[in-house]
C-alpha cells in the first residue's frame, strides 16, 4: 500500500450514514473488494477513506411489478453477490441472459464476493492502465498520453469515442443489463436519480457516477411474452478470462420470423454497445436467415480500430449472428 | 519394481502445515521491499532515499551508493547482474534499491517513497530487431552452438518455414523468496529455490564468506519449472542485507516482480528446412534458431536440439545465435530447448506429410532414428516405435481421415494431429547416504528439492527396493546443504541421479548388515533382517546392533555421470483431438493420448502427475501463454495472471498417459531416465498440427489465437 495514500476505514450503517461518509472528497465505497483492493494495493486507485456497505445487503433479487408494462419485473439490490443473482429461480426463467453473463464472469470465488454494483464500476482491464508501474495512461494520470494506442492493442475498443483513451469495459453484467434496457437506481444526499446502464459509462470505460453517489439497486424492466435471452462470451481461455468480445441477445420470435431483437455487445467499446440500427434491420427476418448477417453489419459501420483490434468487429458481428440464434433457440 | 505410493506430502500440503520459504516467523524478523527501475536502459543520475529512510518502521534502505560490495559470482549458474553495484540500469525491473522495515506493509510503502532519476539511453528489446547476432557458448551437456553432418541428398521436395515461440514465464504459484539470517558469523538460508548448494555457492562466492558457514534449507519449494533454477539477485540481496544489518531478514518477490526478477523462456525465431524423396524418405534437415539473450549475459534456448536426434536423416545441419536485448537474461523454462524446438521440428513433418500426400505417423516411422544421427551413437534403450504404436492404438489414429476439414461437429471443426517428443536426459553428480537405526527407522539424506514432482514420495521408494523393505519404513531428508550433496532439481534429472547415488548407498548398506550379521545377503523387515533369502534365518536389528555395539548403521553412495558412449534421451509420442469454432478462431482441446518411452518408471501415479503436467503446460504454451513486450516502453505488458494466461481446468480435455519400454541400463543406476520435461514436450506441435487438420490452416507461431485463425 503506497505510503502517502493510507486511508481510513468506515462500515456504514445504514444507506444514509454511507452517503454522509461518501461525501468526503475522494471517499470510496467498497463492497466485495475484488476490484477495488487489487487497485488499491498496486496503487493506481487511491482514497482517504472506504466506506464499507456491507451491512447495506438487502434480498438479492426482488421480483416488482412494473406498471408500464404489465408483467413482473425485477431489482436487484446493489449488493446481491453475483452468484446469488446467478442462482437465483426468476432470474434463470425470466432472464437467462443475465445469469449466464454471470456464470461466465470471472470465477466461483470471485463470484461469492463480487456485488452487482461494484461489478458495474469495476474499472477497465486495461494492461497499461493496470500496470505496477507508470506507462503512459490519460485515465491514471491526465496528460501522459496512451500506451494502448501504439502498444498492445487487442484489449482496445472498436469504436473509439473519447480522443484520449481507448479502453474497453469488462464487465459482462453490464452487457447483458445493457440488452434488457436496465437502469441504475442512484442515491446521493441530494436526492435518487436513474441511470440506464446503456447511458452508466463514459465512453472512456467510467461510470457517470460522482462523488457521493450511491448505486443502491438495478431494475430490470420486464420482458414481452415469449422473451428469449442468451449471452455469448468469446475468450481464449475456457474459463476465468475477461470477454475478447461478447454479446447479450434479448428476442421475440413470431414462429421464427424475428419480431422484436436487443442486442449488446462487449468488449468493443468503453461501454456495453447496444447495436440500435441492426435491431431495427432485424425485425420481420427469418432467425435462420443470411440477411440477419448483413441487417447486423449495419451496426458495426462506424467502427475505427486501431489495426491491433480490427479483427474484434468481424469477431463482434459473428458473436451477435451467434448469440441471436442461441437466444432464438433457447427454450 | 514400480509401485504405485501415494503422495506422503500430500496430507501436509493440503492441510497447509507444510512450510515454505517464507512461512518462518523470527522475533526479529525484518521484511525487504524493492525497488526496481521503470526503465529498460539508464544511467541512475540520482537515487534520493530521504522519505523513504524516515517512513514509519524503516531499518534501513540500500542502494548502489551504500550496498555492501560484491564479488563476482562463480561456481554455480546466476542469471542477473551483481545487484546494487553500479548506477547502471540494463533491464526493466532490476532492482535499484532495497528498503529494510519492521513490517512488509512499511517496506512496500517506503519502497514508493524512493526517488530514482534516470538518464535514459536507447534500449532494444526486440530480438528480431537485432543485426548483431552472437554465437553462443552453451554449457558442454547441451551440446554446441552448431553442428553439421553428412551429405545432403538431392531430393524432390524441399520445405523451408518458419516457426516463431513466444516468451513465456514460469509463473509458479510460489514466488521467489528467501529468509536470510547472519548470526554469529554464520549465514542462514531458507530459499525457494530448485538448488540448495548453487545457492550456496554463489553467495560464498559475491558474499565472501566460506562455505562451510552458509547453510540454505529448501524444504519444499512452491513450483519451480526453472524460475528457481539459477541464482538471480533477489537471493544475493537478501543474503547481503542479513549480513549487513545481521538478524533474519525476508524477502518475497511480488507477482509483478516475478516477471523481472528471474528469467523467463525466450521467444524463439527458427528457420527451418526439410528436404525429401517423393518416397518419404529425409534428404536433408537444417535447423537454424535465433533467441534473445540479455545485454549482460549469454543464455541460449537450444531450439534446434530437437531436429539434431529426431530422425534419420543423411546430412542434418544446426545452429544457434543469440541476440543481446534489455531484459533479464533468459533461462530454461519446462521443457527448454527441445520444447519450443520440437514446435518446429514436428510441426514440418507434418507439412512434408501432407506435402507428400501421406499419414504423419507413417512419415515418422519411415524416418525413423535407429541411432543418434548427429552423433552416430546408439541411443539408450529407445523405443519410440512403441508409442507410436500404443498412443496409435489408444488414441484410434487410423481412423483418422487424411484431409484437413473433414470432420465438422456443429459449429466446430475438428482435428487430430501427433507429434513426437524427445528430451535429452541430464544427469548431476550426485552423493547421499542412508541410516538405518536400531528401531528399524530408514533416514536418506540427499540434499536435493522437492519441488513439487513428489521427490519425498519416490526416493524412499529407491532405499526401499535395495533394502527390501515398505517405502514406509524410509524418511528423506532433503533439501539441506548440510546434507550429501547434489544437483539442481531441474533438467528432469533429481530422480535418475539421485535415485542413483541413494541405490549406491543402500547397496553399501545391505553390504554392511551382511558382513555384520555374517551372510551373503540381507533383507531388512520391521526390525529384523532376513539372511539369505531363508525365512528361517532371521536376525532381530537390536541383537545385531547391541552385539556390534552400534545404535545405527551408515553408508554413503554416489553418483558420477559416466560416458557410456549412448546418446540419452528420453521419447514419447503425443496424439492430439481438438475442436476448433469455426466463427470464433477458438481453439479447443478435447483430448490427449500421451505415450512415454523414458526408461523404468518408480511410482506410477508420480510419474503420471509429472505428464500430465506436462501435458497441460503444453496446453498453455499451444495456445495460451505469451508474455508481450512493449518495445516502445521496453517492458512487458501483463505482469500479473489475469494478463498472462497460463490453462485452467476447463481448457484440459481428456488425457491418457501410458508408458512403454522398461529399465534403461545406460542412464543411471537405476534404470530411470529423466521424464518431467518430456511431458510439455511436443503437445504443441500435435495441437498445431490437428488445427491444421481440423481448418487447413497451417499456424506457424505460438500460441495459435483466435486472431489467427479467423
Ligand atoms: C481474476 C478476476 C477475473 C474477473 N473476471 C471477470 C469477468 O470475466 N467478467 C466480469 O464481468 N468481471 C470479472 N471480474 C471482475 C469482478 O466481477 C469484479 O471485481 C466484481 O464484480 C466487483 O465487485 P465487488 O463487489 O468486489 O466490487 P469492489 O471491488 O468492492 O468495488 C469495485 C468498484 O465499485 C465501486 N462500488 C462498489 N459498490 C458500489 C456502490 N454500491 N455504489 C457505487 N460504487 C460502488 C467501488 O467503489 C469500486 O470502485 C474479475 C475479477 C477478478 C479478480
Ligand atoms: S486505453 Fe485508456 S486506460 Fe489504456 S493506456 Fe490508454 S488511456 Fe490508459
Amino acid at each position: 500500500m503506497p505510503a502517502d495514500t493510507g486511508f481510513d476505514y468506515v462500515r456504514a450503517a445504514d444507506t444514509a450514514h454511507a452517503l454522509t461518509l461518501l461525501d468526503t472528497p475522494g471517499a470510496k465505497p467498497i463492497a466485495g473488494g475484488t476490484d477495488l483492493v487489487t487497485l488499491l494495493r498496486s496503487g493506481v486507485d487511491r482514497t482517504p477513506l472506504l466506506v464499507d456497505l456491507a451491512a447495506l445487503r438487502g434480498q438479492a433479487v426482488r421480483v416488482e411489478p412494473r406498471p408500464p408494462l404489465g408483467g413482473p419485473g425485477i431489482v436487484l439490490d446493489a449488493l446481491a453477490r453475483m452468484a446469488d443473482v446467478a442462482a437465483d429461480g426468476w432470474v434463470r426463467a425470466t432472464y437467462p441472459v443475465i445469469a449466464q453473463a454471470l456464470e461466465l464472469s470471472a470465477s466461483p470465488q470471485v463470484r461469492n464476493l463480487g456485488t452487482v454494483a461494484g461489478n458495474l464500476a469495476q474499472r477497465t482491464r486495461c494492461p497499461y492502465f493496470r500496470a505496477e508501474a507508470p506507462t503512459p495512461c490519460a485515465k491514471r494520470s491526465p496528460g501522459s498520453g496512451c500506451a494502448a494506442r501504439r502498444g498492445v492493442q487487442r484489449g482496445t475498443a472498436v469504436f473509439t469515442a473519447d480522443p484520449d483513451c481507448v479502453a474497453t469495459h469488462p464487465s459482462d453484467l453490464a452487457v447483458a443489463l445493457a440488452a434488457l434496457d436496465a437502469e441504475v437506481l442512484v442515491e446521493s444526499r441530494a436526492g435518487e436519480r436513474t441511470i440506464p446502464v446503456t447511458e452508466f459509462y463514459r465512453p472512456d470505460a467510467e461510470t457517470v457516477l460522482r462523488q457521493g453517489d450511491l448505486v443502491t439497486a438495478v431494475a430490470v424492466p420486464p420482458v414481452a411474452a415469449g422473451s428469449r435471452s442468451a449471452y455469448l462470451k468469446v475468450r481464449e481461455r475456457a474459463s476465468f478470462e475477461f470477454a475478447l468480445v461478447s454479446c447479450a441477445a434479448e428476442v421475440v420470435l413470431d414462429g421464427c420470423v424475428i419480431r422484436s431483437a436487443r442486442l449488446a455487445v462487449g468488449g468493443v467499446a468503453g461501454h456495453p454497445w447496444r447495436l440500435t440500427e441492426a435491431e431495427s434491420a432485424l425485425v420481420g427476418l427469418e432467425l435462420g436467415a443470411p440477411a440477419v448477417r448483413s441487417a447486423i453489419d449495419t451496426a458495426f459501420a462506424a467502427a475505427d480500430p486501431l489495426p491491433g483490434a480490427v479483427f474484434k468487429v468481424e469477431l463482434a458481428a459473428r458473436a451477435a449472428v451467434r448469440a441471436l440464434r442461441a437466444a432464438g433457440s433457447h427454450r | 519394481m514400480s509401485r504405485a505410493r501415494t503422495r506422503v506430502d500430500g496430507p501436509a500440503k493440503v492441510a497447509g502445515v507444510a512450510r515454505y520459504a517464507a512461512d518462518h516467523p523470527g522475533p526479529d524478523l525484518r521484511h525487504l521491499a524493492l525497488v526496481t527501475a521503470t526503465v529498460p536502459a539508464a544511467t541512475i543520475s540520482t537515487v534520493d532515499t530521504t522519505a523513504a529512510s524516515a517512513a514509519p518502521g524503516v531499518v534501513a534502505v540500500l542502494t548502489h551508493e551504500n550496498a555492501p560490495r560484491l564479488a563476482p559470482p562463480v561456481g554455480a549458474p546466476y542469471g542477473g547482474r551483481l545487484p546494487l553495484q553500479d548506477n547502471e540500469v540494463h533491464y526493466d525491473g532490476e532492482p535499484v534499491a532495497v528498503v529494510v522495515a519492521d513490517t512488509l506493509d512499511h517496506a512496500r510503502a517506503a519502497a514508493d517513497l524512493v526517488r530514482v532519476d534516470y538518464e535514459v539511453r536507447a534500449a532494444i528489446t526486440d530480438f528480431t530487431a537485432v543485426t548483431d547476432l552472437v554465437v553462443p557458448s552453451p554449457p558442454p551437456r547441451w551440446g554446441p552452438a552448431d553442428t553439421n553432418v553428412g551429405t545432403p541428398e538431392p531430393a524432390e521436395v524441399t520445405l523451408a518455414r518458419v516457426y516463431t515461440t513466444a516468451a513465456r514465464h514460469h509463473s509458479p504459484l510460489e514466488p521467489s523468496a528467501t529468509h536470510a539470517e547472519w548470526r554469529d558469523g554464520r549465514l542462514f538460508v531458507r530459499d525457494a529455490t530448485q538448488g540448495v548448494f548453487g545457492v550456496r555457492t554463489v553467495l560464498s562466492s559475491v558474499l565472501g564468506l566460506p562455505r562451510e558457514d552458509i547453510r540454505v534449507v529448501a524444504e519444499y519449494t512452491g513450483g519451480g519449472f526453472g524460475a528457481k533454477g539459477y541464482v538471480w539477485p533477489h537471493q544475493i540481496i537478501a543474503a547481503m542485507t542479513a549480513v549487513h544489518l545481521g538478524g533474519a531478514v525476508r524477502l518475497v518477490l511480488t507477482r509483478a516482480q516475478s516477471f523481472t526478477s528471474h528469467g523467463y523462456q525466450p521467444p524463439t525465431r527458427q528457420r527451418i528446412t526439410v528436404a525429401a524423396h517423393r518416397t518419404g524418405r529425409i534428404a536433408a534437415l537444417e535447423h537454424d534458431s535465433v533467441s534473445p539473450t540479455a545485454t549482460y549475459g549469454g543464455y541460449v534456448e537450444m531450439a534446434a536440439n530437437a531436429t539434431r536426434v529426431l530422425y534419420a536423416a543423411p546430412a542434418i545441419r544446426t545452429s544457434h545465435r543469440i541476440a543481446p536485448v534489455n531484459t533479464i537474461l533468459p533461462t530454461p523454462m519446462r521443457a527448454p530447448h527441445e520444447g519450443p524446438g520440437a514446435f518446429a521440428t514436428e510441426s514440418l513433418m507434418d507439412e512434408l506429410a501432407h506435402e507428400l500426400g501421406v499419414d504423419p505417423l507413417w512419415l515418422r516411422l519411415r524416418n525413423h532414428a535407429d541411432v543418434d544421427p548427429t552423433s552416430g551413437l546408439p541411443f539408450a534403450a529407445k523405443d519410440l516405435r512403441a508409442c507410436y504404436r500404443e498412443g496409435a492404438r489408444r488414441f484410434g489414429w487410423e481412423r483418422r481421415p487424411l484431409a484437413p476439414r473433414s470432420v465438422r461437429d456443429g459449429h466446430d471443426l475438428v482435428g487430430w494431429g501427433m507429434a513426437s517428443a524427445v528430451m535429452a536426459t541430464f544427469r548431476f553428480p550426485a552423493s547421499a547416504r542412508v541410516r538405518l537405526r536400531v528401531d528399524g527407522t530408514v533416514v536418506v539424506e540427499a540434499g536435493c528439492q522437492e519441488i513439487g514432482t513428489g521427490t519425498y514420495t519416490i526416493l524412499p521408494q529407491v532405499a526401499a527396493d535395495v533394502l527390501g523393505c515398505p517405502a514406509d519404513q524410509v524418511t528423506l531428508r532433503l533439501g539441506d546443504t548440510d546434507l550429501p550433496e547434489t544437483g539442481m532439481t531441474a533438467g528432469s534429472s533429481t530422480t535418475l541421479s539421485v535415485g542413483s547415488a541413494i541405490s549406491a548407498a543402500a547397496t553399501t548398506l545391505t553390504a554392511q548388515l551382511a558382513e555384520l550379521a555374517g551372510a551373503d545377503a540381507v533383507s531388512l523387515t520391521g526390525t529384523t533382517l532376513e539372511l539369505d533369502g531363508d525365512p528361517d534365518r532371521v536376525v532381530d536389528l537390536a541383537d545385531l546392533f547391541a552385539e556390534h555395539d552400534l545404535v545405527e548403521v551408515t553408508a554413503d553412495g554416489s553418483f558420477t555421470p559416466t560416458d557410456t558412449g549412448h546418446s540419452l534421451h528420453s521419447f514419447g509420442a503425443v496424439f492430439a483431438e481438438v475442436a476448433v469454432d469455426e466463427d470464433f478462431g477458438t481453439c479447443r482441446v478435447r483430448r490427449l493420448v500421451a505415450v512415454y518411452n523414458a526408461g523404468r518408471i518408480i511410482n506410477p501415479l508420480t510419474a503420471r502427475g509429472q505428464m500430465t503436467g506436462g501435458l497441460i503446460w503444453g496446453i498453455g504454451q499451444a495456445l495460451l501463454e505469451q508474455s508481450t513486450l512493449d518495445h516502445e516502453l521496453g517492458r512487458f505488458v501483463s505482469k500479473d495472471l489475469a494478463g498472462y494466461l497460463v490453462a485452467t481446468q476447463a481448457d484440459v480435455g481428456e488425457l491418457e498417459v501410458a508408458f512403454v519400454g522398461e529399465h534403461d541400463p545406460h542412464s543411471g543406476a537405476i534404470g530411470a531416465r529423466g521424464i518431467g520435461e518430456l511431458g510439455a514436450v511436443g503437445v504443441a506441435p500435435a495441437i498445431a498440427n490437428a488445427v491444421f487438420h481440423a481448418t487447413g490452416k497451417r499456424i506457424r507461431s505460438l500460441p495459435i489465437t483466435p486472431e489467427n485463425l479467423l
